[in-house]
């Protein structure tokens, strides 16, 4: 049986990946609701990912190294978003706001 | 064009639809939606590079845990912010449209240019027992390290979101 590896070339997979985390880079620099910023965080993760896999199914089929670092920084997303969620909640219970821009307490 | 082409297209142009919806729609709860949406398709992905088991794991962990804490947060957090424009007042976006237009151009030429190694023939399918094998005999260090990671971040988000005694 073809695999779909066959058929596609590695560099569509890592356009695409390209693509979606200059979109997360974008929505992290636009965006003012810190749970949107964490939602573009997710997708610039994501495609991260999606690099990691390709490579390993491309070019390092017996190890698959690439899979499991992909497991990993799955991992670690899930990880980031509790504690981020954390830290949101507790600023907007006391500052009443999810604004990034208002929370600024700490810039010098 | 073969059925896995036209399959990668369809999922190619999702996810970058829905990604572009995550960063541009104003609403939040439907920025999580495309959110969601996204990351199907990059579970369809993981299918097309022959490995389900990270699809599976996509789909229950970052389509399902992920996204519900994500709609879960945006809920709590609505307050009066609900009328403030998505896009804040301080006008980063020109910025952050020069940043990713920049980033865009340098990795796709970065993967135009590249030499890739293809030796796709080599591609087989990896299955859930050969990576459970590998977790638990290569990798067993990392995988552990990586639990006591997420109890951690657990202990430590119940301890940040914790309402304190005198607090309103």
């Amino acid at each position: 049986m073809d695999t779909a590896a066959e058929q596609i070339p590695l560099e569509s997979f890592l356009f695409v990946s390209a693509v979606i985390f200059s979109l997360g880079v974008y929505g992290v620099l636009s965006r003012r609701n810190a749970v949107q910023i964490l939602m573009s965080v997710e997708l610039m993760l994501n495609a991260v990912a999606v690099n990691f896999v390709a490579f390993a199914s491309y070019t390092d089929g017996t190890l698959f190294r690439g899979l499991i670092f992909a497991v990993f920084v799955i991992i670690i997303a899930a990880a980031e978003v509790g504690l981020a969620l954390g830290i949101i909640l507790r600023v907007f219970r006391t500052r009443a706001t999810a604004n990034v821009d208002e929370v600024d307490q700490l810039k010098w | 064009m073969t059925v896995a082409e036209v399959i990668f297209y369809v999922l190619a142009a999702l996810a970058i639809v829905s990604s572009l919806g995550v960063v541009t729609v104003p609403n939040v709860v439907h920025a999580a939606l495309f959110l969601i949406l996204s990351l199907l398709a990059v579970a369809g992905f993981y299918i097309l590079l022959s490995s389900e088991f990270l699809a599976l794991v996509q789909v229950l962990i970052y389509a399902g845990a992920v996204a519900t804490i994500l709609l879960f947060g945006l809920m709590l957090t609505r307050g009066r912010d609900e009328l403030l424009p998505s896009v804040g007042a301080g006008a980063q976006w020109p910025v952050g449209l020069l940043a990713t237009a920049v980033l865009v151009a340098a990795m796709g030429t970065a993967v135009l240019v590249s030499e890739w190694p293809r030796d796709a023939g080599e591609v087989t399918m990896i299955s859930v027992n050969t990576i459970g094998g590998a977790l638990f005999r290569d990798w067993l260090l990392p995988f552990e390290i990586a639990s006591v990671v997420l109890l951690v971040a657990l202990i430590g988000a119940v301890v940040i979101a914790r309402q304190e005694e005198g607090e309103a």
